[in-house]
């Protein structure tokens, strides 16, 4: 791939937004890879733990939009644990899937769900599921 | 029949795990001349030492031998065991039965060691036996030391000296001491002024009583050895007279000719007459001969004309003076690859390519922007900076293989000036590795990137080129994958720290080793970092390799403390293993005087009565001899011996093999 930087995605404001709501640090991140390491889920994301934090410092917010690693994390703070620095993805990945949430963009549609699926899965899967992939 | 007793170390399981000691022990004894012989755990125990005076005394010996490690470890405590039980020291011997023996051999049946450790033992006794009692050198020392190079290490060392209450000659090449820390505006990590902090040991070192300093100087030649040095250096002609000299700047004033200004490496113009920077120590301005159409045609001479004191002489001429020292420190410091090699990133074709130095000179608020930001092209406030580390460094191919050490720390500095001058500026900086150890470096670097918003990008830059008045940077990002392309304003490039020109000339007229890269050889790269292998002459800061300006000055202030342990005494004890010449035979050939790699050898003559030369010889400067024994194989008419290991003694040994 080849990118341009620029100051103004660098400094974005949608990036500074992400910061605000995600209450993280995106600079701190020194991109020692521990959470893609740790993260259980990684091995499924089109862009794993440490590149969505290294594309976040780039300004390149829309690449990470594109990829499926936000809907794909479950949020079990593993990287957030591990994490050297202190920074937690999963509060930048949860900043990300509000930013498309809050504008009632469902991720999941309740309705197409199977009804046999609904049965068998626990309760409290399917009100996580609900938290995380509607609005 | 000598008594001779010989001591068998286990060292542990080093040495017994392959060989046999008590064995060892027991064939020993059956030679003549051999009265006692044991074997011990660890010779070098106090327990050890205690059993070995012991049976000094007791046995009456009166030479021995201790087979253990490497005499490079234990030869001095055995020597002086034996001294304290009253026999010559060099009347012990070692034989290394474990590095030359048990550690290369791994049969534990222990057959093969144990027969190696009885040949090797006896030959030592064979040797043992021809030795002659030794008696250390003494040599008288002169307390005056001489150092070179006027930079952070040279300043901090002379002043050191100086207050050990011993005199100081500083010879710098400049017109003003100080040497690159002069150029640089703030210094990592802690962000002071580098003149702030500098200039008050520049004017220390000026005032100080014990110091002369001898500026817009060279060495020319260094002659005598520890201890005894006579060295040549030469005045270059300043045109102004140092001692009537005011200072106050008339001078340059009213000269009306200007040149490029080395000390602004090209970013500024300086006068013909000049100081190079308003702080200079000593405030005597020089004439730079070459440009001075006074000089050269005899045209203008304004300077004289304004001068009060009447200072400025035209024919003011090189002058060499002699100095006497017993000790030498070589501080002449570094300075940076030419860019210029580095086509790709099109300094010297792009105006707004610089150097690292450049840009400090730019921060500088003494410096030609008076510490504003501007690029050279148009002076424009660059928005967009990318700073390119390791240019040069770590570059097989077209620079120098190692690490420039310091370009990582004043590139995460300069991101920090940078931000702290030009708030909504952006930084870049492409690495490749950063490289930050050291008491709060990594914390520093962090702080760059965190809270001065500096974007560092792990990769090379492979292209840099101009388009519309942008400076095109084109590299990589390796952490994200990705080809970056950035639209600067200017480009700073962190470039090697090599060698000064012309240290390898100096070394050969000091007899100091250097390395490939043209810096000097410690002693020892560990263990004696600022010693060379010529007694006497010592190093200190960047002509040993990169280093940043706290390790230069523990540097000087290291050299400095050896000087002062040297003078600390009126005569310095030697090693007495040196080559003598056999006056009888020596046929003056002069072949050991060209083998000698210290010129330890000189040429002596023989006079008559009336005073005529009738012979030539030899002779052995036991003050420089460092007893290498390359005279011995080099003469041809066996007139050199080396005392310790005399032809008769090696012969012995073999023989007995
Ligand atoms: C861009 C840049 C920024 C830097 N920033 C920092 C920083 O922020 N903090 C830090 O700790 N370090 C910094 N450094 C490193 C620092 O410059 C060096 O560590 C320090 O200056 C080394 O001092 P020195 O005395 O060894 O050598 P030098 O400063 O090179 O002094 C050597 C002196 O010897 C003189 N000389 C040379 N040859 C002869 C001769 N034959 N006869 C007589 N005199 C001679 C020279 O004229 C010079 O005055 C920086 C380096 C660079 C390149
Ligand atoms: S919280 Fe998300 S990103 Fe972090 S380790 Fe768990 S699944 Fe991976
Ligand atoms: S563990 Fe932390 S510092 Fe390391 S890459 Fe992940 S977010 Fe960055
Ligand atoms: S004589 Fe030379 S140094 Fe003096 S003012 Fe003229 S040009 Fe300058
Ligand atoms: S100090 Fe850093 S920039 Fe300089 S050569 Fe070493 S790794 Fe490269």
């Amino acid at each position: 791939m080849k990118i341009k930087l620029l100051k103004e995605e660098i400094e974005s404001a949608s990036i500074h937004h992400l910061q605000r709501i995600s209450g993280e640090d995106l600079k701190k991140c020194y991109q020692c890879g521990n959470c893609s390491g740790g993260c259980p889920v990684s091995y499924e994301m089109e862009i794993a733990p440490s590149q969505v934090m290294r594309f976040l410092q780039l300004g390149k917010i829309e690449e990470v939009m594109k990829a499926n690693s936000m809907w794909v994390c479950v949020g079990c703070l593993q990287c957030y644990s591990r994490c050297p620095k202190g920074c937690s993805v999963a509060a930048v990945l949860e900043g990300l899937r509000q930013t498309v949430l809050r504008k009632g963009e469902d991720f999941e549609k309740i309705s197409k769900i199977p009804m046999q699926f609904l049965k068998n899965a626990p309760q409290q899967a399917i009100v996580c599921g609900f938290r995380k992939f509607v609005s | 029949m000598p008594r001779i007793g010989v001591f068998v170390c286990q060292c542990g399981n080093n040495i017994a795990a392959t060989v046999d000691t008590k064995k060892v022990a027991e064939e020993m004894k059956k030679l003549p001349g051999v009265v006692y012989t044991c074997d011990y755990k660890f010779m070098c125990s106090s327990p050890g030492q205690d059993m070995l005076r012991q049976a000094i005394k007791e046995n009456k010996l009166d030479g021995l031998i201790v087979s253990a490690c490497s005499p490079h470890m234990h030869e001095k405590t055995f020597r002086k065991a034996a001294e304290a039980a009253g026999l010559n020291p060099y009347q012990c011997e070692i034989t290394n039965i474990r590095e030359q023996c048990s550690w290369v051999h791994h049969d534990t049946t222990k057959a093969v060691g144990t027969v190696k450790s009885i040949d090797l033992t006896r030959m030592t006794i064979e040797r043992l036996k021809k030795n002659r009692p030794l008696k250390k050198i003494k040599i008288p020392v002169k307390k005056r030391a001489l150092v070179i190079g006027g930079g952070i290490a040279g300043i901090q060392a002379a002043l050191d000296i100086a207050d050990g209450g011993r005199e100081v000659i500083l010879v710098e090449k400049e017109p003003s001491i100080g040497g690159n820390m002069a150029r640089l505006s703030e210094t990592f990590p802690t962000m002071d002024c580098s003149q702030c902090i500098l200039t008050p040991k520049m004017v220390e070192a000026e005032l100080n009583e014990n110091i002369t300093l001898l500026t817009y100087s060279e060495v020319e030649k260094v002659d005598g050895y520890i201890g005894n040095f006579t060295v040549q250096i030469k005045r270059k002609s300043k045109f102004v007279d140092e001692e009537r000299c005011t200072g106050c700047g008339e001078c340059i004033e009213k000269c009306p000719f200007k040149t490029e200004s080395a000390f602004e490496l090209g970013l500024a113009k300086r006068k013909v007459i000049y100081t190079p920077f308003p702080q200079s120590v000593p405030n005597v301005p020089v004439i730079d001969a070459p440009n001075c159409p006074k000089i050269q045609k005899d045209k203008c001479g304004a300077c004289a004309i304004v001068c009060g004191p009447k200072c400025i002489d035209f024919k003011m001429e090189d002058k060499i003076v002699t100095e006497e020292v017993g000790a030498i420190v070589v501080a002449t410091g570094y300075q940076l690859m030419p860019n210029e090699r580095f086509g790709e990133y099109g300094y010297g074709r792009i105006k707004d390519v610089i150097s690292g130095m450049q840009f400090e000179r730019l921060a500088s608020s003494s410096g030609p922007t008076g510490g504003e930001i501007r690029r050279p092209s148009d002076g424009k406030v660059p928005q967009n900076v990318v700073f390119i580390q390791c240019v040069g460094s770590r570059d097989e191919k077209k620079g120098v293989s190692y690490c420039s050490k310091v370009c990582c720390m004043y590139t995460a500095k300069h991101t920090m000036l940078y931000k702290h001058k030009v708030h909504d500026g952006q930084s870049y900086v492409f690495y490749m590795d950063i490289r930050s150890g050291g008491k709060r470096y990594e914390e520093f670097v962090r702080k760059a990137i965190e809270h001065d918003d500096a974007m560092y990008l792990r990769g090379r830059v492979s292209r840099v080129y101009e388009k519309d008045g942008k400076v095109i940077v084109q590299g990589a990002d390796t952490l994200s994958g990705s080809q970056v392309e950035i639209e600067a304003d200017m480009v700073v490039l962190a470039t090697a720290i090599v060698s000064r020109e012309g240290a390898d000339t100096l070394a050969q007229k000091l007899g100091i080793g250097y390395d490939k890269y043209k810096f000097y050889n410690e002693y020892h790269p560990k263990l004696r970092p600022v010693e060379t292998v010529t007694a006497g002459i010592f190093l200190a800061g960047t002509c040993m390799g990169p280093m940043d300006i706290p390790e230069s000055v523990a540097q000087g202030s290291a050299a400095a403390s050896k000087v002062l342990a040297l003078f600390s005494a009126d005569e310095m004890a030697r090693e007495p293993i040196t080559a003598g010449v056999n006056k009888t035979t020596c046929n003056a050939c002069w072949d050991c005087v060209t083998a000698c790699p210290y010129s330890a050898i000189e040429r002596e003559s023989v006079k008559d009565r009336q005073g005529n030369i009738v012979k030539w010889l030899a002779r052995v400067n036991e003050g420089v001899c460092q007893g290498c024994g390359v005279c011995v194989a080099a003469c041809r008419s066996k007139s050199v011996d080396l005392r310790g290991y005399t032809d008769e003694q090696v012969f012995a040994a073999i023989n007995s093999f």
